[in-house]
């Protein structure tokens, strides 16, 4: 009975266990507002100058700073959460890339681009909160960690040379940052499902429906991004708040084939589109565990006054078509779906135009309504994007496989002229700029070679360079580093750094597979502190529910990626060590030969032997055989004549014969077939 | 009593047993004169059985996959092309008279495809003798005194992204053009070139960047690449008050262009890079018509005798055959064709080679006598490019900088209508097309195949295994017979002087004597070294002679001819007279200078075949006889046998035949006529040489020239 009793309550306890902590978990929910576990899910589309469109998708789960069981969560990934709390992590982001943002055209100034370009490859910081000597190991078991959760090969940042610590240039800035890139880490789904695998409704509804793989990587660019932030635990005992932010941008190219049956005219009409047409799948309804689910569609300040411009030539009617009644069908381009809300930039200092946000919210569509965002356009647009101040760009120079050079050019963009139309009248007008440079070992840079040149002059390198940081690399332990912060005058229209290095030498087994494509040089920040890359909007009510917006309006400073660099090393011809070994074999085979035949040999005693040997007799066999030849020839034996003959070194004789042997062989085949 | 006889044989030389290795080396010494000419022989045969000996070539590279996906060049690319061509042979084009129009309308072709273009302004580069660039890596441009702004010319450069790529490798489509002059061919390879482009902007296999570069031609095709290629690795950046392009004002028309609709930030006039460049292709038409069929040729020869890989040249060969059916062709020597000797040479092979299989089925090594012909002109003129170390084309240029480049030229069977014009645009298209989808395919850069080879068809080559054979036959005998020839001076005199001096005296006097005897090379060496110093002034001269303003070709080529001559006898009188202090001590003296100049032109022939194996190699037939042969005329006389009159007189052919003038002028002659040959040539061709870097300038000054002339000395040693 008692042990019938035991099994009973222990499933008893078991339920109201959970049961309870069904309640706990729902009583946080209702109860407290702010420590409830919260998931947003937006997606921003955004025309650009070239053709394409740039899609941004933004997921955001959140967990609060819990008291107690931090292992059970509602809503947000477990395997996030362990790992922040496993390696200590306070903030940390890991973005895949494939493709090239390109600055010139797609812009490099707004909010997207400087978060959310990122080099090709993998690239993966994080902060740590441990003490400083824990770093490292933590940062080790982290990469290993997160190479298990999206199926790359993260871990190959575990090692020294692949990682480093900025000290001071890389935006979030503190001694406890580990950074490191993959350039050639290839891009696929293997590792998108594992970063849908930590949405709640994954990719079963929701915006997140519409990723559709093909589509995806049939893209120009395509970044995914996992970024968190641990707000740390106020007490002994909580857990710590994450938030985790998953975006993933793509720029896609809208099938054009309209434009490509059109006349030439109209050939530079923008590429119109739906979600349907570019995804081939639409939106059939919210995430139900989402907060709030909206797609927002921007136009950016350049297109907006051009949009403007346009209007004013053909009516001089209302000033603002573009937030007015019949918005989405303008002149210029007609919407499919009635926006739910306007946003208007607010217009900052630096320019007059604003752009304009148009909110949908999802939740009004269903399975039976679809939300399936188009847009028309009908009069040819040309705008430009707002570019960063300055442009970079990175380039190898020099031949050889010796030593070479690697440039960085600053070119100032024409927009950059407003940013500084402001500040020009004053006397000292400075731009800062932010330079951070890993190089692998194997390129050794020489920074005493550094050079400045600011608009084809060279400049004295304490002039432009405000403060510098280097650590320069160890052979096969760690990677040079080097960090600037550059002082130019905003006046410039071009400024280049150049370094020098020679090309180093690796062990055989230090080549990766593929060796003879050259080595890669990772991507080089350059970042404006002085620039904030931030979007505010009006109406600022609504925005606290959106993360996106809000995310808009952080002041972050304007960043930007460099190419990654491809520097041929020596390497060695891989069959070679084959050839090394049997070259090297047959040279100790003589050696040993000639050095034993010489430890062994006793000239005195051979010379002996010889004498003795010759007076014995002489070889049997000529002997014999000159017995017999002259037995044969009549009992005259000359002895004396046979051996001279047998030690001419080719004996004609025999020469002679073997030679008729041979032609004899080659007469009877040639004959006989 | 035989017995006894052999043991007091060995009882006196109780014979220490020699090495096989010393006793092989002294049997060859001693054999020397049999051994060099079985050896020459050899190698002379070894060099003619090259074509024979041949291999078929094969892809070595998996990644390349040349033809593996079928072409997407389609009518509607050729038709795009076809507009190209209309528009830039439209005769309105033309009127401006830099040419910058036709250049406005590429650009603009580029950008309607969504190209990024940039425009690359450069000053021809006069090429120059600096006697230190020899080998040195092309350094960025001179700054130069008088630019003008007259002469410039303008590249037009178009640049794809690669729409998924990292951006880090690049491949690059050259095309030569002359805004000027240009003929049909030249508008028709940027037609082929823009329908290649046009396809490229679409496709989405695309992992490496590419650049199309029209090369401004009108001040030859090799500077306007050079001098891109110089902007792209190893730009300046500080102007230091040079005058600049930009300030011309006709420079400053070209960038009106901007103002189109969707160009926007695509166009900038500053330089433009893409990645490391993988691969280079210069596309050339030809405008002569070709009789029979669609013919296109392929130049691979750069700077010292350099390849590039051989896969590069076997993609476009497997392209051009098996997929576009065009006929492919590597340059020959025409004039090797019709010659009879080589036809019976070839029939003795093929004859020998039958035997040979019907002795056994397995050996298979015959060709046909006429593919032997062929084989030999290919191979013949494979050899001149390479030791002329003359680049053949702009992709010389490429080669500079590491990169695997060859020249593609069309030469189409021509006829004026249309549907002729969209075949050729269709077939080089995909040809073009299928070259850099292969390349593209690469992962790592060339390196699985051959950098050093001869090609002797497109489809047929001799690895540097094979050929050194032939070189290395070639040049064996010179150490031993410097070897045989040393040890018989110092013996033979040691011989002479024994014998007269009495063998009570053999005392420290005699020692001392040997000893002196022993070092008497030195004094041959000190002549050998003052001709080589000799040789590296007279291959200094033409640096001053070509400072003297006004001067012609045949002027300036007597000037350097007498002041070698003067320098030689200044040289030889102050450092010392050699020839004449050698006569109050040695008779045999000439055998030690021979011997030692043998050495000297084995380490030159040596060191050459490491830098360009093909000017080693006609510098070893013309020297290596030579050499070997010199003996002073006066023995010969004095001797009167038939053997010392052949002797004779193959020295002196020789010693007309190996003096670098006069070799020049023969194979001119036997390549053009010699109707036409004029002094001056040499010193053009010379100039030519120097112009371009050329090893071979140096060989001839430092290697050749020497020996020609201390063989010269031998011929005329008086004793």
């Amino acid at each position: 009975m008692a042990l019938l009793r035991r099994p009973l309550l222990l499933l008893l306890l078991i339920v109201t266990h959970q049961f309870l902590q069904f309640r706990i978990a729902f009583g946080s929910v209702n109860e407290e507002g702010q420590k409830q576990e919260e998931f947003y899910e937006e997606l921003l589309l955004k025309p650009l100058p070239d053709r394409k469109l740039l899609t941004h998708f933004h997921f955001q789960s959140s967990a609060p700073p819990s008291t107690s069981n931090g292992r059970h969560h509602h809503l947000f990934p477990k395997a996030i959460s362990q790992l922040v709390l496993k390696f200590q992590v306070k903030e940390m982001e890991l973005s895949f890339t494939q493709g090239r943002w390109n600055y010139e055209s797609w812009g490099g100034f707004d909010p997207i681009p400087s978060s959310n370009a990122k080099p090709p490859g993998v690239e993966l910081w994080a902060v740590f909160d441990a003490p400083q000597h824990l770093i490292d190991a933590l940062w080790k078991n982290l990469t290993h960690t997160l190479s298990g959760l999206f199926c790359a090969s993260i871990n190959f940042l575990e090692s020294s040379t692949a990682y480093s610590a900025p000290d001071w240039s890389f935006p979030p800035a503190s001694g406890k940052l580990r950074y490191g890139t993959l350039p050639r880490e290839a891009v696929c789904t293997e590792n998108l499902t594992p970063w849908l695998k930590l949405l709640p409704c994954r990719d079963k509804a929701g915006i997140s429906m519409l990723l559709d793989r093909p589509s995806i990587y049939r893209g120009f660019y395509h970044s995914q991004r996992l970024h968190l932030t641990s707000t740390g635990s106020g007490s002994e005992g909580m857990d710590p708040g994450i938030i985790l932010e998953q975006t993933l941008t793509v720029v896609l190219q809208p099938d054009s084939q309209r434009a490509s049956l059109a006349h030439a005219s109209e050939k530079h009409i923008q590429p119109s589109w739906s979600l349907s047409s570019i995804f081939g799948k639409q939106i059939s309804g919210r995430c139900v565990l989402a907060e709030t689910s909206n797609v927002y569609f921007l136009l950016d300040r350049g297109l907006v006054a051009e949009l403007e411009h346009i209007h004013k030539e053909n009516e001089k009617s209302e000033e603002n078509v573009l937030i007015s009644e019949k918005f989405w069908n303008n002149p210029s381009f007609e919407l499919s779906a009635k926006p739910d809300r306007i946003f208007i930039e607010e217009s900052s200092l630096l320019s007059k135009n604003a752009s304009v946000l148009y909110k949908f919210e999802i939740e009004k569509y269903g399975e039976s309504e679809p939300f399936d965002l188009g847009l028309f356009w009908k009069t040819p647009v040309v705008w430009l994007c707002q570019q960063a101040p300055l442009h970079a760009n990175r380039f190898l120079m020099g031949s050889g496989n010796e030593r070479g050079a690697i440039a960085i050019s600053l070119k100032s963009t024409q927009s950059s002229e407003g940013f500084m139309g402001s500040n020009s009248n004053d006397e000292r007008c400075e731009l800062r700029v932010d330079v951070f440079q890993v190089v692998p070992w194997y390129v050794k840079v020489y920074f005493h070679s550094l050079q400045v040149f600011v608009d084809q002059q060279p400049k004295a390198v304490s002039d432009i360079i405000e403060k510098i940081h280097v650590s320069p690399s160890k052979d096969k332990v760690s990677p040079g580093v080097m960090e600037l912060v550059l002082t130019l005058p905003c006046s410039l229209s071009s400024a280049v750094l150049t370094i020098e290095f020679d090309k180093g030498f690796l062990h055989i087994d230090e080549y990766p597979p593929d060796a003879n494509q050259g080595f890669d040089i990772p991507s080089a920040i350059v970042s404006f502190p002085n620039f904030h890359a931030r979007m505010v909007f009006l109406e600022n009510d609504s925005l606290n529910k959106s993360p996106l917006l809000s995310k808009f309006q952080e002041k972050s400073p304007v960043m930007s990626y460099t190419e990654v660099l491809l520097v041929p090393l020596t390497t060695p011809d891989f069959s070679m060590p084959y050839n090394v070994i049997t070259i090297t074999c047959t040279v100790f085979a003589l050696y040993f030969g000639s050095l034993l035949n010489a430890l062994r040999r006793r000239v005195a005693e051979e010379e002996r032997f010889l004498k003795d040997k010759a007076a014995k007799k002489m070889d049997r066999i000529p002997l014999l055989l000159s017995k017999l030849s002259a037995k044969l020839r009549g009992r005259h034996l000359e002895g004396p004549q046979a051996p001279p003959a047998s030690s001419s070194f080719i004996n004609s004789k025999s020469v002679l014969k073997v030679i008729l042997i041979a032609g004899l062989a080659v007469y009877w085949q040639y004959y006989f077939s | 009593m035989a017995e006894t006889k052999e043991k007091s044989l060995s009882d006196e030389k109780p014979k220490p047993r020699v090495r096989p290795i010393v006793r092989l080396g002294i049997f060859l010494i001693s054999h020397s004169f049999h051994v060099s000419v079985v050896c020459c022989t050899a190698g002379v045969l070894a060099l003619f059985l090259l074509p024979v000996l041949a291999k078929n070539t094969y892809i070595s590279e998996n990644a390349l996959m040349p033809g593996s996906a079928s072409p997407m060049l389609s009518n509607q690319h050729v038709s795009d092309g076809n507009r190209l061509v209309k528009d830039l042979t439209n005769p309105n084009s033309k009127s401006s008279e830099t040419g910058i129009e036709s250049h406005k309308i590429i650009a603009q072709y580029m950008l309607d495809l969504g190209a990024e273009v940039s425009f690359h302004k450069f000053h021809p580069q006069m090429n120059q003798f600096h006697p230190l660039h020899f080998f040195s890596s092309p350094d960025s441009g001179k700054i130069q005194e008088n630019y003008s702004c007259s002469s410039y010319g303008i590249n037009t450069v178009g640049i794809i992204r690669a729409p998924r790529g990292d951006g880090k490798e690049a491949i690059v489509l050259v095309t030569p053009y002359n805004a000027l002059k240009s003929g049909f061919g030249e508008a028709l390879s940027l037609g082929i070139a823009y329908s290649v482009f046009s396809l490229l902007t679409q496709v989405t296999w695309l992992a490496k960047d590419i650049i199309w570069l029209v090369a401004d031609s009108q001040y030859g095709e090799y500077a306007a690449v050079a001098a891109w290629l110089r902007e792209y690795q190893t730009p300046k950046f500080s102007s230091l008050s040079t005058p600049n392009a930009e300030m011309c004002p006709d420079v400053n028309n070209l960038f009106e262009l901007k103002g189109h609709s969707i160009s926007g930030s695509k166009f900038s006039n500053s330089f433009r890079r893409a990645g490391t460049m993988a691969a280079a292709l210069v596309l050339k038409v030809r405008d002569q018509n070709e009789q029979f069929e669609d013919t296109i040729s392929i130049y691979a020869e750069a700077s010292n005798g350099q390849m590039p890989n051989l896969d590069l040249i076997n993609v476009v060969n497997y392209l051009a055959v098996h997929r576009q059916g065009l006929r492919v062709n590597v340059e020959k020597l025409w004039s090797l064709l019709n010659s009879s000797w080589l036809k019976s040479l070839g029939e003795i092979f093929e004859s020998l080679a039958k035997v040979a299989k019907s002795l056994y089925p397995k050996w298979k090594f015959g060709i046909p006598a006429t593919e032997y012909v062929e084989g030999t002109a290919t191979l013949a003129s494979s050899l001149y490019y390479q030791a002329l170390g003359v680049p053949t084309g702009p992709h010389g240029a490429f080669r500079d900088y590491q990169v695997d480049a060859i020249t593609l030229e069309i030469s189409p069977k021509f006829s004026l209508d249309k549907v002729w014009r969209n075949d050729i645009l269709l077939r080089g298209g995909r040809l073009i097309e299928g070259v850099i989808r292969s390349v593209n395919n690469l992962l790592e850069k060339f390196h699985q195949s051959f950098f050093l080879y001869l090609l002797t068809s497109p489809s047929k080559f001799v690895s540097v295994g094979v050929y050194m054979i032939a070189f290395a036959l070639l040049i064996a005998p010179l150490p031993m017979v410097a070897a045989s020839l040393y040890v018989d001076a110092n013996s033979s005199s040691n011989c002479s002087k024994g014998d007269s001096s009495t063998p009570s005296a053999i005392t420290d006097t005699d020692e001392h004597s040997f000893a002196i005897r022993s070092w008497r090379w030195l004094n041959s060496a000190k002549l050998v070294f003052i001709v080589h110093l000799w040789g590296a002034i007279v291959s200094l001269l033409p640096y001053f002679i070509s400072r003297i303003p006004d001067c012609s070709p045949t002027t300036s080529f007597m000037i350097w001819v007498l002041l070698s001559i003067l320098s030689l006898l200044t040289l030889n009188s102050v450092l010392a007279s050699p020839l004449a202090c050698a006569k109050a001590t040695q008779e045999k003296e000439w055998a030690l200078v021979k011997s030692v100049t043998i050495s000297s032109v084995f380490i030159g022939l040596g060191l050459m075949s490491v830098i360009n194996f093909a000017t080693a190699e006609i510098g070893a037939l013309l020297m290596v006889p030579m050499c070997l042969l010199a003996q002073p005329l006066k023995l010969d006389v004095r001797a009167g046998t038939l053997r010392s009159f052949c002797r004779m007189i193959s020295n002196l052919v020789l010693g007309h035949i190996a003096f670098p003038p006069a070799a020049f002028f023969l194979l001119k002659g036997m390549l053009d006529g010699f109707g036409n040959a004029n002094v001056g040539d040499f010193w053009m061709w010379v100039e030519s040489l120097w112009a371009w870097n050329s090893a071979t300038y140096l060989f001839i000054g430092m290697v050749q020239l020497p020996c020609w002339v201390l063989c010269i000395s031998i011929l005329f040693h008086t004793r």
